[in-house]
């Protein structure tokens, strides 16, 4: 990116200031689909643990009995709810759906596919995470 | 450093029964021979009818002329006058500083765009990608080839199209996309909205070429349905709502 072509960069595209809750969306959708991806590789390392055997497997699953292990695990969990309950939001509104039926535009220009349905779907999606990071957090610390 | 100047209140062209002024922060940046931007403050008045256009344009008339702002209708119409107003692409001459609700206005020029000078910015890769998506009727029939004198369109079919044929390519979509922010090559929201519009005109008979150029990698793909763009649209044009109709014909979910 260079300074002549005068792009916000990673900092704008990254700030959720500035449009409302569908760019807190955008930016959650991001951040879960990157920590989730993390996870995933983890995940993979974590499993081909039981190669090593009874005892590698135990050591490994140690690691994620700990406070900070719990806690990572149950962050997965909201990440993989909202971007779940998120994703199918956007894949409905990319296919079109809910986006609202183009008209001819009156002022103050309200944009129909901002409407109150997506804004729904966004904040289950937060909700539902955080609930289910509860949940998560309520059975492992309760083991 | 911020420099600060105040307009003799006798010579401002807001009427000065008013009592009220902003403090006008203007970006100055001439890339030919400037590092970096730097403020110039300003302290302006104004009325409840001013416009965050017409504030600077005080500024360029009673204290420094060589402020670069471009605008020509003054009325939301040609496109000209996008800029970053508190942080947000608006157009300068639609944007009452009142209803901006704050004593500091601070005018950048428009991001995602390369700049000219202080406020104003290219448009050349818009108007490049404007061009490409073919914003025209395709036909293999012309009017002057055909005995109908015009093409016939129900109110229905007009509806269609015509809130993206409102479209007044002032760039503040493509500024507020948070793709555009960080890669060159996206086609952005304005063209695709602008390739919906003509895909949706039942007299329009270009939709498959105007697919298969949007279906690329920095095409419509990139669109994450952020909804920026169509929260700083002046005209009401939604070109989020556009895309993903767009996307519903390549997807299958329209024919
Ligand atoms: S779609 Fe709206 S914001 Fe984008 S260029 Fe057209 S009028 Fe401006
Ligand atoms: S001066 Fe024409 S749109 Fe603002």
């Amino acid at each position: 990116m260079t300074k002549d072509e005068h792009k916000e960069g990673i900092g704008g595209m990254a700030n959720p200031r500035r449009y409302g809750i569908e760019r807190v969306a955008y930016l959650l959708m991001r951040l879960s689909g990157l920590g989730l991806l993390a996870y995933f590789v983890a995940h993979i390392y974590e499993t081909s643990n039981i190669l090593r055997g009874q005892v590698g497997w135990d050591e490994l699953l140690e690691m994620t009995s700990t406070t900070e292990g719990h806690i990572i695990l149950s962050i997965v969990i909201g990440m993989c709810v909202f971007h779940t309950v998120n994703g199918i939001r956007v894949m409905l509104g990319h296919g079109g759906v809910g986006v609202g039926k183009p008209a001819r535009p009156d002022y103050p220009y309200e944009p129909a596919s901002q409407n109150y349905r997506h804004k729904i779907g966004i904040y289950s999606a937060i909700v539902l995470a955080a609930f289910a990071m509860m949940y998560g957090l309520a059975v492992l610390f309760g083991e | 450093m911020a420099q600060v100047s105040s307009i003799a209140e006798e010579q401002a062209s807001t009427p000065l029964s008013s009592s009220k002024s902003i403090t006008l922060r203007i970006s100055r940046y001439n890339p030919k021979h400037d590092d970096s931007s730097v403020f110039m403050e300003f302290t302006v008045p104004y009325q409840k009818w001013t416009t965050v256009l017409e504030a600077i344009l005080d500024v360029k008339k009673h204290f420094d002329h060589s402020v670069a702002v471009r605008y020509s209708c003054r009325q939301a119409t040609c496109g000209s006058c996008g800029m970053m107003i508190n942080g947000k692409p608006k157009l300068a001459c639609f944007t009452k500083i009142s209803e901006l609700n704050s004593d500091v206005i601070t005018v950048e020029p428009m991001s995602n765009f390369p700049i000219i000078r202080d406020l104003a910015v290219k448009f050349e890769r818009m108007f490049e990608t404007h061009h490409k998506i073919k914003p025209y009727l395709i036909r293999d029939d012309t009017e002057l080839e055909s005995d109908a004198k015009e093409f016939l369109q129900s109110p229905k079919e007009v509806e269609q199209y015509i809130q993206f044929a409102n479209c007044i390519k002032c760039g503040l979509c493509n500024s507020a996309c948070p793709t555009m922010a960080t890669d060159s090559s996206f086609v952005g929201p304005q063209a695709l909205a602008q390739a919906y519009r003509y895909v949706a005109d039942s007299r329009d008979k270009g939709k498959d070429s105007r697919l298969k150029m949007i279906d690329e990698p920095h095409g419509i793909w990139r669109c994450h349905f952020a909804g920026s763009c169509s929260q700083v649209c002046p005209k009401g044009v939604d070109p989020a709502m556009g895309i993903q109709l767009l996307r519903g014909y390549l997807l299958g979910f329209r024919s």
